[in-house]
Formats: structure tokens, sequence, C-alpha cells
């Protein structure tokens, strides 16, 4: 086992155009790595800032939204509105000392597998140059109380102070 | 029959919410009438130690204020939690963080480092620092250490209820007070556990008196940049106000003075991170299809961070700054 460091990266893709483009690069069996995990999404207008946060929260290295190219939504202007809230959502990052190109907005058509296997290799190595993204601890303590993070007394005694 | 007892306390936080809840006005003549009040630093002279002694839940209610953010903070809010039957985190410090949180921004040495040494109030070459030990002739003197990271009393004890605010409405603090002493004598059921009292289920925006119409902006602006017109929404002219992301039960009162809201009553039901929803709310009335467009207009809102997570940095998702 070599101990290289393998990026975590979350892929939100839409329905319409993205994962159907994703389906498309597996069926013409082209190569990519394999560290994004897909979540399939109606719309990339779907995609709230909050998902990308949390997904953050949860020690995801990166995440990649996709969506169909802009006047292509099927929903006509979805995609506008990611298209709008990834550049807000990328100075709160900042904001929050998170690299904001850890977070990354593509446009994948339905016939775009060969661009869908270009931008997964591509962001994946920009994710492992940048590193694993190393969170304090205290973003992680669980959510025990209706949404309200407990800390545990082990995690209060094993930092701070 | 003994009076129930009820204890207020204040952790990390600036007193207002003890102001408020004084403000409650000949309501508090009843507060005082039905319970036996044990511990309110803010108001009367209690000790610890006569509280330590009481027993495990004796105390009916604990209104518990301020965040967490050292161990003399965690000391008694565990304390008070062993002690009490119901422990409402009351107002926006205990139950989101609220204007402490916003320490996360930043380091604790970076904090110190400012406020005892690089403020420019600060005589320049000054070097005292605040000490946990101090040894003096009659022995050793201690303080209490801050931590790193604020927290929210929730993150750090079971909390039952929560109060929002910044601090908590009077007209809604008496509600609540009012409730509560009606459930204790006529022996009614509680709220389930982790109701949101003294606020309502939907967003600012549905009290906000001003007119609504389809919003698109070009152009943000801050406060002092324009003179905004009294009756219509402040988002629509451009003005970031958190009502969308915030919840309800303040009764609109900035926005009916003119000012955007800062969104001090923390997340409505169904939304976890305030500062997320804000991204989304303000990124639907942008008008723009141009990405080159959208980013000169986003440039007009300052300090996303600040603005959109003034009150809840603490219990937002990411909780501090991960530099």
């Amino acid at each position: 086992m070599s101990n290289t460091f393998e990026p975590k990266i979350l892929g939100i893709l839409c329905n319409w155009c993205s994962y159907t483009g994703a389906d498309l690069a597996g069926t013409a069996r082209l190569k990519y790595p394999p560290n994004v995990m897909s979540v399939r999404v109606m719309c990339s207008g779907r995609v709230d800032p909050g998902f990308v946060l949390d997904a953050f929260r949860h020690g995801a290295d990166g995440v990649l939204v996709c969506g169909c190219h802009p006047g292509d939504c099927h929903y006509v202007e979805g995609n506008y509105k990611v298209m709008r809230r990834i550049p807000l959502t990328h100075r709160l990052l900042e904001g929050m000392g998170i690299d904001p190109k850890r977070l990354r907005l593509e446009w994948v058509s339905a016939s775009e597998g060969v661009k869908f296997q270009q931008v997964i290799t591509e962001f994946t190595e920009q994710i492992r140059a940048l590193g694993p993204i190393q969170l304090k601890e205290v973003a992680f303590a669980p959510d025990e109380h209706g949404g309200n993070g407990h800390v545990t007394d082990k995690k209060l005694a094993g930092e701070e102070v | 029959m003994p009076k129930p007892k009820l204890a207020v306390y204040w952790a990390a936080s600036c007193g207002g919410c003890d102001i408020a809840i004084l403000d409650i006005e000949a309501k508090i003549l009843d507060v005082a009438d039905f319970f036996d009040l044990v511990l309110w630093p803010c108001a009367a002279d209690f000790k610890y130690k006569d509280v330590e002694a009481l027993p495990d839940k004796s105390i009916t209610l604990t209104l518990f204020n301020g965040a967490i953010r050292s161990d003399e903070n965690l000391h008694i809010a565990r304390m008070l939690r062993e002690k009490s039957v119901v422990m409402v985190a009351f107002g926006s410090c205990a139950s989101d963080g609220c204007i402490p949180g916003l320490a996360n921004l930043y380091s604790l040495d970076e904090i110190m480092d400012y406020s005892y040494k690089s403020a420019p109030s600060m005589e320049s070459g000054t070097k005292t620092m605040p000490q946990p030990k101090t040894q003096v002739e009659e022995g050793e003197l201690t303080i209490p250490t801050l931590w790193n990271t604020v927290r929210t009393l929730a993150q750090c004890v079971d909390v039952d209820y929560y109060i929002p605010g910044c601090p908590p409405q009077s007209d809604q603090i008496a509600a609540v007070i009012g409730a509560v002493i009606d459930i204790l004598k006529n022996n009614k059921p509680l709220p389930p556990k982790g109701t949101v009292l003294g606020a309502t289920e939907k967003s600012c925006c549905d009290e906000c008196p001003r007119e609504r119409n389809v919003k698109k902006i070009r152009e943000f602006h801050r406060p002092y940049e324009i003179i905004p017109d009294p009756n219509i929404c402040l988002l629509e002219q451009g003005i970031v106000c958190c009502g969308p992301a915030t919840r309800g039960g303040c009764g609109a009162k900035c926005v009916t003075a003119n000012m955007a809201c800062r969104g001090c009553y923390g997340v409505p039901p169904g939304v976890r991170d305030q500062g997320a929803k804000m991204v989304s709310a303000i990124a639907s009335v942008v008008d723009s299809t141009d990405p080159e467009e959208i980013e000169e207009i986003m440039k007009g809102i300052a300090d996303p961070v600040g603005t959109f997570y003034r009150f809840t940095l603490a219990d937002s998702f990411l909780r501090r700054t991960q530099k």
C-alpha cells in the first residue's frame, strides 16, 4: 500500500445533462480517477450552498458541482441560480479559511463524456495537490440533539484551553 | 407548597438578555411572586456554593444566556444542567453563538495579541497579558482561560428549549414566562423538547410590513451609501437584509426602523446554516446571467461571512475558521 493522498471528492450532478454525461463516459469506457462520489440531483439549481459546507464538514476534500450549459437547463434557469451561488460560496469558504479552489462548478452536457473525464481528472489532481482538508476537530462534533452538535466530555478534554 | 425555583445565568454575553428580562416591566413582579430566585448574577447577589449545595433537579427553570468559551462557563453550565429540570438556551449567544461567536474567525492567540498588544488604543510596547495564575502575598490567584473556539450551550450540555434573539424581545419573554407559569400552575404538559419558544415558525419577512415586488438586483449598497425608501423591501433596494434566512418573532423591528435585518433570531425552521441560506437567497435575486457581471455584483457585499453569520457562526456547519 502506498500512502499517497487519495482525495475524497463529492460530485453533485444534475439529472438531465451531467449525470447522463457521466453515464456516457462510463459506457464509452473512458478512464478517470475513482475519487469522485456522485450524487444525482434533479437540477444544479437544487444545490444549496449548505450541501457544500456540510460536505466539507464531513471531510470531503473537494466538491464538484456539474450542471447543464447556460441556456440548456431542463428547467430553463436553474443553472443560472447555481451560477450565481458559487461565486458567493467561494467567498464564504475563503472567509472560513477553506481554499475556494476546493469547490468547482462545471457545465457538462449529456454528450460530453470526454469533458466529464477531463474535468474529473483535472479536479482530482488539483485537490491532490491542495492536500487533505484538515478541518479543526470542532467541526466534526456529532449532531445528537436535533441538529445541534453536542460536544462530549472526551471531545472537550482532547482540545482547547 | 414551596415555590418553584428559577435561575438566570450569563456566560459569554453582554448582559443585554438580563436587561431584556427586566424589561418585561410589571410582569417581573409575577416572576418574583411565583418563583423563588436562586441565582441571577446580573440582578442579585447569590453565591455559587449555595446553588451547588442544592439537590439535583431542584431548580425548575434555568434561563441560560451567553455562549460557552471558558472552563468557568462550562462548569456553571454543567452545574445548572444537573440542578435544573428545564434548561433554556436564552438569547442568541446561548442558542447560536451570536457576536461572541465571531471570535471563531480568529485564533485565540490572534485575539489576545490584538486586544492586549497591537490594538491602536494600546500603549505601544506594552507586554501586560492576563495570566491564568498570579502569585500574590496572600496566595495564588487564578482566572479562567478562554477557549480557542466559542461554543453554543447545546454543544456543551443538553438543552431543552431555545429562546432566540439578541436580545429576545421583552413581549416574547413575557409571553413565555406567562406560559411557563400557566403550565406549572395548572399542571399542563410541556412543549416537545427542542422547541424554539418566543418566536414564530416563519421567517422575518413574514412579519415585515414593507411592500414586496419581484426582486432584480443589479447592485448592492451598504446602508450608509443610500437613503432607502421606507416602504419597499430593503433587499429589493440592494441592501443586504438577512430577513429571508432569519426566524421571525421580533416583529420586524429593525426593518421597521429602516435598518436591514441582521439575523439575530437565528435560522428559521428547516434551515441548518444561516450563511448558506443567505447565499442562496441573495443568489436568487441577482439579475444577471453573465459570470463576470455576477462576480462584479457580488463584490458589492463587503463581508459575506460577517454579514450572513453575524449571529450564528458558532452554530454553523463549519463553526470556526479552518485556517
